[in-house]
C-alpha cells in the first residue's frame, strides 16, 4: 500500500520531463533531425537549479513566488490524479473541482508574476493564457462532468477507476466526444500547437513561453518542470479515459500506464509535426467548439 | 437571550452616529467614539448569533405595536444568525477604516451626516433580518433604502454622486412596492402579517408563481440581479469607499436574504422555480463578470462583480430549491451552504477589495486603473491584503471563495445523481458555468492586480503614493485573516450552515444530518489538500532560498535598454481579447482618431463600455415617457373641463375593467 503510494508519487514526479521529451523526439524526426537527448529537459532543470537568478528591477516578491506557487499548484493538483486506475493519494466527491481550480491557482500566479515585470510583452502573453484559460475551463469541467454521469462516480479516482470500462460499454459515442473534447483542452492548457508553438522564437506570437521570459535560474527550473508537471497531469487523464486496458495486476497495470502516457506524447508530437499552429483569432473557435462537443454528449446521457 | 442582545446590538448600531452629531466640536473623538459603538454592536451581533448557529434554539421577541396588524415581532433563527454576522461586522470594520479614510475633521458636516446614516443603515440591516413581522419588516426595508440614498450623496457636489442616488431610489422603491403587492397579497390570504404565521404557502397554479414573480422583482432589484442591475454600479462607485464596502458587500444581501425568507414560506416549490433562478443566477454571474472585466473604474469594476457574485450565490439558491422540490437534503444542504457561505464570504472578499480601492483611492486621489500602476512598491500592505482579496474573488484555493463555490458546483454535479431520466439533471450545467464564471473573474483580477500594483507607475500620482494609515490597513487585515481562516477549515462551518438548512427549508434535521456529514467529510479532505499545497508552497520557498541569489537588471524588451512605464500592457489591452468577445453585451463607446499622413500629428483611441440596461433601455424609455405625458399635460394645463374628462374616462375604463374583466 505505502509502497505503491510511494511508487505513484514517482512517477508524478520522475516521469513528466521524459514525456516532453518524447514529444521533442517525435517533432525531430518529422523534421528529419536528430533532435535533444530524450532526458534533455531533467539536464536543462538540473543545470538551472545550480545557476544564479537575473530579477528585473521593477519585479517584486510576486514575481518571485510566481514559479513557487505554480509548481506547488500543479504538484498538488497531482495528488488527486489517479495512476494507473489505482485511487489517488487524496480522493473525495468533487475533488475534481479543487483539481481544475488548483490549475487555475497555477494560471494566476504565472499571469501576476508576469505582469510584475512591467514588460508588454509578458503582459500581452498573460493576456492571451488567461483569455484562452476560461474558454478551456468550462470545456473541461463539461468533459469531467460527462464522465462522473457515465460512471456514476463525483471523484477522479472513481470516474478513472474500475467504473470506466462498463461506462464504455454503455455510453461509448458521448465518451468518445468528451475524450476529443479533452485533447483539444489538453493542447491549449499546456500551450501545444495548435494553439502555441512552445519552439517560437518571436516574442509576439507566443503565449506561455513569453510570459516567463523575465524568469532564470531556477525559478525557470521551477517552471519548465510545473509546466511539463501539467502536460504528464492531461496526458494521465487522457489516456486513462480512452485507454483503460483493463489489466488486472497493480504493477502489470502501472507499466501499460507508462507506455500509454508515452503514446500520448508520441500523439502531441504528431499533431505537432503535421498541423500548422491557428491563427490567434481561430483558437477561442476552436475551445468554444471542444465546450460544445461536450454539451452533446452531456446531451447523450441525460436525454 | 440571544434575541435580546442581536436587539441590543440593532440599538447600540442605529445611535452610533448620534454621538457624532453630539460631539460636532471634537470630530475625530465623534468619529472613534462611533465606530467605537459600531464594534460593540458588532460583538453583541457576534455573541448573540454563534450561539443560534452553534445549536441552541431560535429566540423570538413578541412585543406589540399600536399599528393595524403589526407586531413588534423579532425572531433570530439560523438563518438570520448567518446574515447578521456579516451584516453588524463590516460596517465595524468600515467604520474604522473610516477614521483614517475619511476624517472626520476634514468633511466637516457631510462627514457628520454620513455618520449618521452609516449607523442607521448597519442598524435597520440588522433589524431586517431579524424582523418577524411584515409591516416591522417592511419598515427596516423602507429605512434601509433610504440611508442607502443618503449614503450615495455624502458628497453632494458630485455629480455622479447625484445622478446615481436618484437612479438608486427609484429601484429601490420599485422594488419595495413588488415586496409591498407582495407582502399585501399574502398577508390578507393568510389574515395575519406575522412571518410566523405564513409557513407552508401553497406553490401550485399560476397565482402562486405570480406572487413568487413579485418577490423576485423586489428582492431581486435589491440584489442587483441581470437585468436589475442597472442602478446598482454607479452607486457603489460613487460613494465613499467604507460605505461601497457596506453596500457592496452586506447591503445586497439583504435581497437575497429576501429570496431566502420568502422561498422559505412555500411549501414544495416545483422544479421550475429553481430553474428559474439558477438560470437568472447564471447569466448574472457571466454578464456581470463580463462588464467588469471591461471597467476602468476600479469601483466600478469591483461593484460588477458584486453582480457576478449574487448570480452565484443565486444559483446555490437554485440548487437549493431543486433539491426541495425532489425531496433531496443532499441537494439542500450543498446549494444552500454554497450560497449561504459565499453571502458570508463575498461580504468578507468584496469589502476588504473596496477598502483596498478606498486605500488606492487615498493615496492617489484616483479610481482609474490605467493611471496607476507599480503601487506594491509604496504600499506593499495594500497589495498585499488586496491580492488575498483578488484570489479569493476569483475562487482559488485555499481561500474562502473556493469553499463556497466549490459547496455549489458539487450540489450541480450531485443532481446527476437524481432519478435517471430527470430533467433536472441539467441542473449539472451550474458547474461548467461557475468554471467560466471563475476563469473570467481570475482574468479580470489578474488585470486589476497587474495594473494598479505591479509593473511601474504611469502617472505622477501613481508614483507620488504612500502607504495608507495602519487604521486603515488593520480592518483589511482582519478581513483577510477571515478569508484564510474559512478557506482552510470549511469543515467547521458544515455543522451551522446545517442548521440554517434546516431552518430555511423545514426539512428533517435529521435527513440533513446524513448530507451534512458527507459534506463534511469532504470538506476535511480540501482542508487536507489546502494543507498540502501551503506545506508545498513553503517547501518550495525554503528550497529556492537554498539555490541561486539574484542579480538585479532591467526588464527584457528584446534588447532594448530603456523600456518605460507608457510601453507595458494596460488593463484594457489586458482585457481586450475577452471584451471582444463580449462586445455584444458591452456595446462599448468607441471613439478613434486614426494617425493620418506621413508624419501623424496626434492619434487617439478611447473605448468606454455602457451600461446597457439603463443607458440604452430605461433612460431613453423614461424621457420618452416623459415627454409623451408633458404632450398631454400641455393640452389640458389651464383647461378644467378636459381635466375632468381625463379623470372621468380613467374611472370609466376601471370600471369597464372591473366588471368585464376581474
Amino acid at each position: 500500500m505505502i509502497l505503491r503510494a510511494l511508487f505513484q508519487i514517482g512517477i508524478l514526479l520522475v516521469l513528466p520531463p521524459f514525456l516532453l521529451g518524447v514529444v521533442n523526439r517525435v517533432k525531430a524526426i518529422f523534421a528529419g533531425r536528430q533532435g535533444p537527448p530524450l532526458l534533455q529537459l531533467y539536464f536543462d532543470v538540473w543545470k538551472l537549479l545550480q545557476k544564479g537568478a537575473v530579477y528585473s528591477r521593477t519585479t517584486t516578491w510576486v514575481f518571485r513566488a510566481g514559479p513557487i506557487v505554480g509548481l506547488a499548484a500543479v504538484a498538488t493538483a497531482g495528488t488527486m490524479l489517479p495512476v494507473a486506475g489505482q485511487p489517488a493519494l487524496f480522493t473525495f466527491a468533487g475533488d475534481f473541482v479543487l483539481f481544475a481550480y488548483l490549475l487555475a491557482l497555477a494560471r494566476f500566479a504565472t499571469a501576476l508574476a508576469a505582469l510584475d515585470t512591467g514588460s508588454s510583452f509578458e503582459g500581452m502573453g498573460a493576456a492571451r493564457e488567461v483569455s484562452f484559460a476560461s474558454m478551456a475551463e468550462p470545456a473541461l469541467f463539461l468533459v469531467l462532468v460527462v464522465m462522473a454521469r457515465a460512471t456514476g462516480s463525483l471523484s477522479l479516482s472513481g470516474m478513472l477507476g474500475p467504473a470506466l470500462a462498463p461506462a464504455w460499454r454503455a455510453a461509448a459515442p458521448a465518451l468518445l466526444l468528451s475524450a476529443i473534447a479533452l485533447f483539444v483542452v489538453a493542447l491549449a492548457e499546456n500551450s501545444r500547437i495548435p494553439v502555441d508553438d512552445p519552439n517560437t522564437h518571436l516574442e509576439l506570437t507566443m503565449i506561455h513561453e513569453v510570459m516567463v521570459l523575465d524568469h532564470s535560474g531556477p525559478d525557470l527550473a521551477f517552471i519548465l518542470y510545473g509546466a511539463s508537471l501539467k502536460f504528464f497531469l492531461f496526458g494521465a487523464l487522457f489516456v486513462r479515459l480512452v485507454a483503460d486496458a483493463g489489466i488486472a495486476g497493480i504493477w502489470a497495470a502501472e507499466a501499460v500506464f507508462v507506455v500509454e502516457l508515452i503514446g500520448f506524447a508520441i500523439l502531441v508530437g504528431v499533431v505537432e509535426s503535421v498541423m500548422a499552429r491557428l491563427r490567434l483569432t481561430r483558437v477561442p473557435q476552436m475551445l468554444v467548439g471542444a465546450s460544445v462537443l461536450s454539451v452533446f454528449a452531456l446531451v447523450l446521457l441525460l436525454r | 437571550m440571544t434575541g435580546a442582545l442581536a436587539l441590543a446590538a440593532v440599538v447600540l448600531a442605529t445611535s452610533s452616529g448620534l454621538l457624532g452629531l453630539a460631539l460636532r466640536d471634537r470630530p475625530d473623538l465623534g468619529q472613534r467614539l462611533s465606530a467605537g459603538a459600531l464594534c460593540l454592536a458588532a460583538v453583541l451581533g457576534i455573541a448573540a448569533a454563534v450561539p443560534v448557529l452553534a445549536g441552541s434554539p431560535a429566540s423570538v421577541i413578541q412585543l406589540s405595536w399600536n399599528q393595524p396588524h403589526a407586531s413588534l415581532a423579532f425572531r433570530l433563527d439560523a438563518l438570520s444568525a448567518l446574515f447578521l454576522l456579516p451584516i453588524l461586522c463590516v460596517p465595524a470594520l468600515g467604520a474604522v477604516f473610516g477614521i483614517g479614510y475619511w476624517p472626520q475633521e476634514e468633511h466637516g458636516s457631510h462627514a457628520v451626516n454620513l455618520q449618521l446614516w452609516y449607523g442607521v443603515v448597519t442598524g435597520s440591516m440588522a433589524l431586517v433580518v431579524l424582523a418577524d413581522n411584515a409591516l416591522l419588516f417592511l419598515f427596516a426595508w423602507e429605512v434601509m433604502a433610504l440611508c442607502g440614498f443618503f449614503l450615495v450623496r455624502a458628497e453632494p457636489d458630485r455629480r455622479d454622486a447625484q445622478k446615481a442616488s436618484w437612479v438608486y431610489l427609484a429601484a429601490a422603491h420599485v422594488g419595495t412596492f413588488a415586496i409591498f403587492a407582495f407582502f399585501a397579497s399574502v398577508g390578507s390570504a393568510r389574515g395575519s402579517f406575522d412571518f410566523s404565521a405564513w409557513g407552508g404557502l401553497g406553490s401550485g397554479g399560476a397565482a402562486a408563481s405570480w406572487l413568487a414573480l413579485l418577490a423576485l422583482l423586489g428582492f431581486g432589484l435589491k440584489a442587483g440581479l441581470v437585468p436589475l442591475h442597472f442602478w446598482l454600479p454607479g452607486a457603489h462607485a460613487a460613494a465613499p469607499s467604507h460605505v461601497s464596502a457596506v453596500m457592496s458587500g452586506v447591503l445586497l444581501k439583504t435581497g437575497i436574504y429576501g429570496l431566502f425568507r420568502t422561498a422559505g414560506f412555500f411549501e414544495a416549490p416545483p422544479a421550475s422555480w429553481g430553474a428559474v433562478l439558477m438560470v437568472l443566477g447564471g447569466v448574472s454571474g457571466v454578464l456581470g463578470v463580463a462588464l467588469a472585466l471591461a471597467q476602468h473604474d476600479l469601483k466600478r469594476l469591483l461593484a460588477y462583480h458584486s453582480v457576478e457574485n449574487i448570480g452565484i450565490i443565486t444559483m446555490g439558491l437554485g440548487i437549493a430549491m431543486l433539491g426541495r422540490s425532489r425531496g433531496e437534503p443532499g441537494l439542500v444542504l450543498l446549494g444552500f451552504a454554497g450560497s449561504a457561505l459565499h453571502v458570508v464570504n463575498h461580504a468578507l472578499f468584496k469589502s476588504l477589495l473596496f477598502l483596498g480601492a478606498g486605500s488606492v483611492q487615498h493615496a492617489t486621489g484616483t479610481r482609474d486603473v490605467e493611471r496607476l500602476g507599480g503601487l506594491s512598491r509604496a504600499m506593499p500592505w495594500t497589495a498585499g491584503l488586496f491580492l488575498v482579496g483578488a484570489a479569493a474573488i476569483s475562487g482559488l484555493p485555499p481561500l474562502n471563495g473556493f469553499v463556497s463555490e466549490w459547496f455549489v458546483a458539487l450540489g450541480a454535479v450531485s443532481a446527476l445523481e437524481l432519478a435517471p431520466l430527470d430533467r433536472a439533471s441539467f441542473a449539472v450545467l451550474v458547474a461548467p458555468v461557475l468554471a467560466l464564471v471563475g476563469a473570467l473573474a481570475a482574468a479580470c483580477f489578474v488585470k486589476v492586480q497587474g495594473s494598479v500594483f505591479l509593473g511601474n507607475p504611469r502617472t505622477k500620482d501613481a508614483a507620488r503614493a504612500e502607504e495608507s494609515p495602519g487604521v486603515m490597513l488593520v480592518p483589511m487585515a482582519a478581513l483577510a485573516g477571515a478569508c484564510v481562516i474559512v478557506g482552510l477549515a470549511p469543515a467547521l462551518l458544515i455543522a451551522p450552515l446545517a442548521r440554517g438548512a434546516a431552518a430555511w427549508s423545514g426539512m428533517d434535521p435529521a435527513r440533513l444530518a446524513g448530507a451534512a456529514g458527507a459534506a463534511s467529510g469532504t470538506a476535511t479532505w480540501v482542508s487536507g489538500v489546502a494543507f498540502v499545497l501551503v506545506g508545498t508552497v513553503a517547501g518550495l520557498w525554503l528550497l529556492r532560498r537554498r539555490l541561486g541569489a539574484g542579480t538585479a537588471a532591467e526588464t527584457w524588451s528584446c534588447g532594448y535598454a530603456y523600456p518605460t512605464a507608457r510601453m507595458a500592457y494596460t488593463g484594457s489591452s489586458f482585457a481586450q481579447i475577452l471584451n471582444q468577445g463580449f462586445r455584444w453585451v458591452l456595446l462599448p463607446r468607441v471613439r478613434f482618431t486614426p494617425p493620418k499622413g506621413p508624419f501623424p500629428t496626434g492619434a487617439r483611441f478611447s473605448t468606454e463600455p455602457r451600461e446597457a440596461v439603463l443607458d440604452l433601455a430605461l433612460l431613453p424609455a423614461v424621457r420618452d415617457y416623459i415627454s409623451a405625458t408633458s404632450r398631454v399635460r400641455g393640452l389640458i394645463a389651464g383647461r378644467l373641463h378636459l381635466q375632468a374628462l381625463l379623470v372621468l374616462a380613467t374611472l370609466v375604463a376601471l370600471l369597464a375593467w372591473r366588471l368585464l374583466w376581474w
